[in-house]
């Protein structure tokens, strides 16, 4: 690793632990995760020199967010890209940081999805905006978000054999973890979740199927929540609270529907190898992989993708509790109980990076011991039409 | 599926493929330079960027490339459908089409990847435009 550039750290970060959160706004539960954020590495509003906001509401984006915040920031940046914007403004941010624009950076995610009854996976069109293009060649077939994931698992089953099963250890393993982390598992009593424990493979066969081939337990919930983190310059990082997470190397992709193309094959195709070769280490070094569970199918592309297995292997991938946080198999996956089981308001990806950071501090609720690499890999827009992959790897001090 | 949810103007990109629909026509474009089959409609060709586009009319023929059998939706159009299948399509003449596959006894257990199919214009109750869709071959 000798060759690796550690410019840019994570200095500090913040959960918001609620998943049902009446009477909040989005926007308080991001500058309420930033002030935490904030205060967790030592430092302040005054600090701020960089905002990066996904604009998803209530008067945020680049004219709202910084009055709001009431600072004036040199770098403002507005990327939203879905669920992966935040490995997306994380790798803005890092560039920011080394051309020496910016020297303490913010990135943060507020959502009320469950407490507004937000249909996102089971909603579809909604007609709602301009006539554009795209929608006007889709909203007339009655998809929703969980079908055109489901059209990416069919697809997968057919070409490569992969069996329902090795989807479900998926599940089953995300919820271990989530069942050691208390906020996860007051997540799933406020949202009623029968029953909140643990599940075997048997449990997600026979839940009901939402949208073939995908069943419940495949699933991610829709919760409120949100967090934030802090990203700073290597110098920043010698003055911080706690030791620093450094970020080694980003990559950024799309992908779409193609005539021809391969549907099992995501942007992490693209985005994987290139942060990874600009953080020099190979996906078999990684401890822990933060994968965007918005379903089974997700996680289980993108692992293929990022270069963890072959398409074709789930099965012999997933056995042995690979994983799991208490094997000694790599990668394990999701330490906090992910989208499946511990919150999901929408755009998740943010999450990735706050697990990535506990477990290279050593706090999860799931630690991995020894852990030293971690890869969160973001996937945002719909798996099985136009999506964003955006990855960031990230090192212990 | 009496009124679903229709293609909104003025969009002038995909325009004149719904208005061929209402003839009958499941057209794409093919580029005139490199012969590059373009779908969905637009202005240039994807391969070699060109603007010289040639609009053709498909003979509606294809194979299933993968598909999504939706059981719970909260879209009004769809609500009380029952179990509907959501697919892409490879036409013959090589572009790929976002659909449903329609016309069989349960979408669950009666579509397959490579199933063969050809296109059907659903007619709309209140007037609106005429939905392609796929049936089997």
């Amino acid at each position: 690793m000798a060759n690796q550039k550690r410019e840019t750290a994570i200095a500090g970060i913040h959960e918001y632990p609620l998943r049902v959160a009446p009477g909040r706004s989005a926007m308080q539960i991001k500058i309420e995760s930033i002030r935490a954020a904030l205060d967790d590495a030592g430092l302040s509003l005054a600090d701020v020199d960089a905002v990066y906001d996904t604009n998803d509401g209530e008067g945020g984006g680049g004219l709202g967010f910084p009055a709001y915040l009431g600072i004036n920031p040199s770098v403002i940046d507005t990327t939203q890209v879905g669920g992966s914007s935040y490995e997306f403004q994380t790798a803005h941010a890092m560039r920011d940081i080394a051309a020496g624009k910016a020297n303490v950076a913010v990135i943060s995610y507020g959502s009320i999805a469950a407490s507004s009854r937000r249909a996102i996976g089971t909603g579809g069109a909604t007609g709602a905006g301009p006539a554009n293009w795209q929608a006007n060649m889709e909203d007339p077939y009655g998809a929703t978000l969980i079908s055109n994931y489901g059209l990416v698992k069919t697809r997968h089953m057919h070409d490569y054999g992969s069996k329902h099963e090795e989807f479900a250890e998926i599940s089953v393993a995300t919820r271990a973890h989530a069942m050691r982390n208390p906020e996860a598992v007051q997540a799933m009593t406020d949202l009623a979740f029968e029953p909140v424990a643990e599940i075997t493979v048997d449990d997600v066969m026979e839940s009901r199927t939402i949208a073939d081939p995908l069943r419940l337990l495949e699933c991610c919930m829709v919760s409120d929540g949100g967090g934030a983190a802090v990203i700073v310059s290597a110098d920043v990082a010698k003055g911080i609270k706690k030791d620093p997470v450094w970020l080694l190397g980003s990559g950024e992709a799309t992908k779409y529907r193609e005539n021809g193309g391969d549907i099992t094959v995501s942007a992490g195709a693209q985005s994987g190898p290139i942060a990874f070769g600009e953080a020099g280490i190979s996906p078999s070094e990684i401890d822990i992989a933060m994968i965007y569970d918005s379903f089974t199918i997700t996680v289980a592309v993108c692992l293929e993708d990022l270069g963890f297995l072959k398409k074709g292997e789930l099965g012999d991938f997933v056995k042995d509790g690979r994983l799991r946080w208490d094997t000694a198999l790599k990668p394990t996956l999701n330490t906090d109980g992910g989208g499946l089981s511990s919150n999901h308001p929408g755009m998740r990806g943010l999450f990735l990076i706050l697990e990535s950071v506990r477990q290279l501090r050593g706090e999860s609720t799931s630690q991995v011991d020894g852990a030293q690499l971690a890869v969160a890999h973001g996937n945002g827009g719909n798996l099985g039409g136009g999506h964003t992959g955006g990855t960031v790897i990230l090192a212990k001090d | 599926m009496p009124n679903r949810p229709q293609p909104r103007f003025p969009e002038p990109n995909t325009e004149p493929y719904w208005e061929a629909v209402k003839d009958g026509k499941l057209n794409y474009q093919q580029c005139s330079d490199c012969n590059e089959v373009v779908f969905t409609p637009r202005m240039h060709c994807t391969n070699c960027g060109s603007g010289n586009l040639a609009v053709k009319t498909s003979k509606g023929e294809g194979e299933v490339y993968t598909y999504s059998v939706v059981r719970q939706t909260r879209h009004p159009s769809f609500v009380d459908l029952g179990a509907y299948a959501i697919a892409y399509v490879d036409l013959d003449e090589g572009f790929r089409i976002f659909t449903n596959v329609m016309g069989v006894d349960d979408p669950t257990t009666d579509i397959s990847c490579g199933m063969r199919v050809k296109v059907d214009f659903e007619q709309q109750d209140d007037g609106g435009y005429p939905i392609p869709v796929f049936v089997p071959a």
